[in-house]
């Protein structure tokens, strides 16, 4: 579906950016979902996009998001481990963004995905979940795609200024091109440093690969062992019903579609 | 049934007499007794059954069952222990996502988890929101069940949900909230309410045990250990589900009734996705077409009809009706359809396993022994073309009948 032609340049959008890690190498990269972010904002703002990060501005990751052709990155000076909700929500609170992107969660760290919920929180907005698609916005109230499980969309009226998390069924985020990002530019700021409490408790160690669920059979006697390593799928309890005519049968088909509310 | 012995002199006449027609039917089929002297006797001729080509076979697997002369009741379902707390020292509450209405196998894991953490004192608290289907609470493990039925909470409504789920908090004071770390809003809910709390949330946990729990963290790549906070969002297999008991499920009440604020989305509802466009291992709803079908112009219409992702066993693949990337099975997509309506195939088990996972399995088939229909939820024996002819018209006909109430 295309969406219809709308005036949403004059938008301002701004996405926050983290540093991502590759799946295998682990090596600092764009962050996947991020990027997807600010692809969103690129298409509904243009360059016009304000992009955030708050970290450590020497980080050379932060470079791909310039290669997609945003002529400025803004970054709030963070040490590791810092709390950047603080940070990040008081620059909020003075820019005039109307709609904030975000990725659902972090490729490193810890990754709750709580970001957006506390900045909604925080800066009294709304926020919507799996954002795929702004469809229109018109008086103050954006028509939205949500991204649900198993390809499905549903379509959201949110009234403006909203938050908005974006996961891996928003549009795929364009290549970083090399001159851009050379040519891009950080600028930095510094801004308050809260400590993130968590890590006096918690700790990350790498992850243990997870227990593998085993088939537990409950089998007091041998012969139910044995019948239930052999048996085939379960058999039994379902409804059969024969000699019917095809009405019939349609009728019944159809009346279980209707229970599990998969017609439409 | 009652425990009263009727004999039937005809019967016991005809199994004494080795000449008479009936007389290897009305064997006893007792193949194992206790004689007088206390001794157990076996009769080994009258074990197993004769086969399809006429050999004798064996099952040892216990599916077999003898065909006595002696009807059996059906045994009845063995009642499990019942887990009763009376006056509940704290509460667990659980917020399962009831997909479809019913609890996932998801919400199962997250209330075994819950009675891992509740022991004998605590009650689980199911908190349910909206209409559901689901009959299985008590084995499931649900002490305590609060159910939502306010209107406001139908469809998507995140920010009312997580309202009542404050007022939850206000008067019962949970030890711990347990909701899915999932898609399919036990994610989003969860972290809702944690915001609101002002609760640092556990996320991705995949262990609790002696007060600490292990989460995944970042992109998967490492894990991370903390004393177990009050509000845990738990990943799938986060624990063994409830088996071995059943629990009391008794509704509860808030004390004082909730009147949500006004929210600032609104569901405008689903919109209409390409089934053919959905990747078929996502698909909520496959319609799968095997060698029993013969007019697959009908079937794709069928398809459009129903709103339904295709699919086909290898046969109809390989006889070139459908693309190899519909495949079911063993070689073609694992799918985790919800409901998989399969037109004309047989069961093999390289098809069979390709839909394990599947919840609600139709089958429309000719053949009623076939290995499809022993899996199936409903099994329509019949032609395949005539039924689905049937059902395009009785869907036609419900969207015609649902204009003209639109109307
Ligand atoms: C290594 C290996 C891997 C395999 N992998 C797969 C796999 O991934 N997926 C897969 O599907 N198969 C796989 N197979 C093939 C599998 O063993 C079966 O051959 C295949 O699934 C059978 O397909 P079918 O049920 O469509 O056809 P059939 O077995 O021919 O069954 C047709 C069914 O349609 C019924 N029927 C006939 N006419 C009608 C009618 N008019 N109306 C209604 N019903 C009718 C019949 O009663 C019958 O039950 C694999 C086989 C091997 C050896």
């Amino acid at each position: 579906m295309q969406p219809s032609p709308m005036d949403t340049t004059a938008l301002n959008v701004v996405a926050l950016v983290s540093i991502g890690a590759h799946p295998t190498s682990g090596r600092p990269r764009r962050a996947e979902q991020d990027a997807r972010a600010v692809e969103l904002g690129l298409r509904l703002a243009g360059e016009a996009m304000q992009v955030v990060h708050a970290g450590d501005a020497r980080q050379e990751a932060l470079r791909g998001y310039l290669g997609m052709g945003i002529k400025q990155l803004h970054v709030l000076e963070q040490p590791a481990q810092a709390d950047v909700l603080h940070a990040l929500s008081d620059y909020l609170l003075d820019s005039d963004a109307q709609l904030i992107l975000t990725g659902s969660q972090a490729e490193t760290g810890e990754g709750s995905g709580m970001l957006p919920y506390l900045l909604a929180e925080q800066l009294g907005w709304p926020i919507v979940v799996g954002l795929a698609e702004v469809e229109r916005i018109d008086h103050g109230i954006a028509h939205v795609l949500q991204a649900l499980p198993r390809g499905q969309r549903r379509r959201l009226q949110v009234q403006m200024p909203f938050i908005a998390s974006v996961d891996n069924a928003a549009p795929l985020a364009r290549q970083s091109a090399f001159g851009p990002a050379r040519r891009g530019e950080l600028t930095v700021t510094a801004a308050n440093v809260c400590p993130d409490q968590l890590f006096k408790e918690g700790q990350l160690q790498p992850a243990r690969p997870r227990p593998k669920r085993l088939k537990v059979i409950k089998a007091k006697t041998g012969a139910e062992r044995m019948k239930a390593a052999t048996a085939k799928a379960s058999g039994g309890g379902g409804q059969v019903l024969k000699d019917c005519s095809p009405t019939e049968g349609a009728e019944a088909i159809f009346k279980l579609l209707m229970d599990e509310g998969v017609l439409r | 049934m009652s425990d009263i012995i009727r004999r039937d002199p005809r019967a016991e006449w005809i199994a004494r007499n080795r000449l008479h027609p009936l007389h290897s039917s009305m064997q006893s089929s007792v193949t194992r007794w206790l004689s007088a002297a206390g001794v157990t006797r076996k009769n080994p001729h009258a074990v197993g059954f004769i086969g399809p080509n006429g050999i004798k076979r064996i099952d040892r697997s216990g599916a077999q069952q003898s065909s006595g002369s002696k009807r059996s009741s059906p045994t009845a379902e063995k009642q499990l222990p019942l887990h009763i707390v009376e006056q509940p020292a704290f509460h667990i509450c659980v917020v399962p996502d009831m997909v479809g209405g019913r609890l996932s196998s998801h919400d199962k894991d997250l209330l075994g988890l819950a009675h891992k953490l509740a022991g004998t004192e605590g009650a689980v608290v199911a908190v349910v929101f909206a209409e559901h289907k689901e009959n299985g609470f008590d084995t499931a493990g649900v002490d305590r069940i609060l159910h939502f039925t306010d209107a406001v909470f139908d469809g998507y409504s995140p920010e009312q949900r997580v309202q009542a789920l404050v007022r939850v908090e206000n008067q019962l004071e949970p030890r711990h909230w347990l909701l899915p770390d999932s898609r399919n809003g036990g994610g989003e809910l969860g972290r809702r309410l944690a915001a609101s709390l002002s609760e640092r949330p556990a996320t991705r946990v995949w262990q609790v045990a002696d007060e600490q729990s292990i989460g995944r963290a970042g992109a998967g790549q490492q894990d991370l250990h903390r004393p177990a906070p009050r509000l845990i969002l738990a990943s799938a297999e986060c624990a063994e589900p409830i088996s071995e008991t059943r629990h009391q499920a008794q509704p509860m009440q808030l004390q004082d009734a909730i009147n949500p604020s006004r929210s600032r989305i609104k569901d405008l509802g689903a919109v209409a996705v390409d089934p053919a466009l959905i990747p078929m291992a996502e698909a909520e709803f496959i319609l799968s077409g095997g060698n029993g079908v013969s007019d697959w112009s009908l079937f794709h219409q069928a398809a459009e009809t129903l709103g339904a992702t295709e699919g086909a066993s290898r046969v109809a693949v390989d006889d070139g009706f459908m693309p190899r990337n519909r495949q079911v099975g063993a070689t073609g997509t694992w799918v985790t359809a919800r409901v998989y309506l399969a037109v004309g195939i047989s069961g093999a088990i390289q098809h069979l396993q390709g839909i394990g996972a599947c919840d609600k399995v139709i089958a429309v088939n000719m053949d009623a022994n076939c290995d499809m229909v022993k899996r199936a939820d409903l099994s329509v024996i019949g032609d395949s073309a005539a039924i689905l002819q049937a059902l395009i018209a009785r869907i036609d006909a419900h969207r015609q009948g649902g204009i003209r109430d639109a109307a």
